[in-house]
């Protein structure tokens, strides 16, 4: 918990310098924090929103924390049946509340985890922000200290756990470089955006080929272009009724149901 | 702009946690859409980082930078501490700008 608590801070203190290297005004990141209070998407958001793209930022971070839905469903009793419980337990969940709270199998020894890691990450992370911003704001050029190759390093630590999985790593690989090769090409925020056509790799054979060059292929997969337009709009990704019926369709057919369902807007877009 | 963005994605967020809270006896998420989400959050994230470690606007970021990343997702590769990764690889931009290497 203690580890925990400083860990935070460290990747508050991060965040908050890198976001006024980056060149945001002192007041942004110390708005994220209060009231976004999710890292990871703070640190995309910050991204995007510095090379002038709000739109993007917004729907790579709405995108980023769906997650928060699936969890909420997980914790709900830890946080509480009374509105106000809920009002206020709600913006404390994170990644690391949650995995604390249900680490727990006692209900009442959930609850009072959840409710003490969250504050004590809220208040972590906020102090982390401002020494951040205080750091960033003190320094010259962030170039000159290598603050450009410190926010990308950062992301790839917050990355690298959930690479772990194989699908989920050649996923994020073919995004990657869909981004990269369309940077040049593209307007800035909406390559990154692009990258979720990464996903597209799910549609292939297992071990058709290696797993470290399926990109271009993907980027060239007719099926994605020529796939109906949905009615699906970003905010119904964590609707469960744009999915459909996984019950007796193999595992790739619901994935590329439900895939389909939820990006016709990046797919058309790119 | 910048703060209805921030503002957009402080209200997005906190509905998206409060909504799960609140949903919870009503609703069950499919097992493809509860596998998929960490998968797009995951490509999102591996995009920004490729693309802030080696484009700058639309062209190659030099040398230095994509040297910095590299050492610090080796180092992140070896569960390094996210303080040590940071710095490690801001540190050897900023060395190898101090020699000369764009």
């Amino acid at each position: 918990m203690g580890a925990l608590a400083a860990a935070t801070l460290a990747v508050g203190a991060s965040f908050g310098a890198i976001a006024i290297a980056y060149g945001l005004p002192v007041w942004a990141p110390l708005v994220m924090s209060v009231f976004v209070f999710a890292g990871g998407s703070q640190f995309l958001a910050a991204g995007l929103l510095a090379v002038g793209n709000p739109i993007a930022a917004v729907f790579a971070g709405l995108l980023l924390n769906a997650r928060h839905f699936p969890f909420g469903l997980a914790v709900a009793d830890s946080v509480g049946v009374r509105w106000r419980d809920r009002l206020i337990g709600s913006h404390i969940m994170t990644d690391e509340t949650v995995a604390f709270a249900l680490a727990e199998s006692d209900p009442a020894q959930r609850r009072r985890v959840y409710w003490t890691v969250g504050a004590t990450l809220f208040v972590t992370w906020n102090t982390g922000t401002v020494l951040g911003v205080l750091l960033g704001g003190a320094t010259g050029d962030p170039n000159a200290l290598g603050l450009d190759a410190a926010f990308p390093a950062g992301l790839i630590a917050l990355l690298l756990p959930s690479l772990r999985d194989r699908d989920t790593r050649r996923v994020a690989l073919a995004g990657a470089v869909i981004a990269v090769l369309l940077t040049p090409v593209l307007p800035a925020g909406l390559p990154v955006l692009c990258a979720l056509l990464g996903l597209l790799v799910l549609f292939r054979p297992r071990g058709r080929r290696p797993a470290a060059t399926p990109e271009p292929a993907a980027v060239a997969e007719p099926a994605a272009v020529a796939e109906p337009a949905a009615v699906a709009e970003p905010a119904a990704v964590a609707e469960p009724a744009a999915v459909a019926e996984p019950a007796a369709a193999a595992w790739s057919a619901a994935v590329a149901q439900s895939a389909a369902a939820k990006f016709p807007v990046e797919e058309t877009r790119c | 702009m910048l703060i209805a963005a921030i503002l957009v994605l402080a209200a997005g967020t906190y509905a998206i946690r409060l909504g799960g809270v609140v949903l919870r006896d009503r609703i069950e998420l499919s097992d493809p859409l509860q596998r998929l989400l960490p998968m797009a959050a995951a490509a999102l994230l591996a995009a920004l980082a490729g693309t802030a470690a080696l484009m700058a606007g639309s062209e190659f970021a030099g040398v230095a930078r994509p040297a910095g990343v590299l050492v610090g997702a080796v180092l992140a590769w070896r569960r390094a501490p996210f303080v040590v990764v940071v710095i490690a690889a801001a540190a050897v931009a900023a060395l190898l700008r101090l020699a000369g290497v764009p």
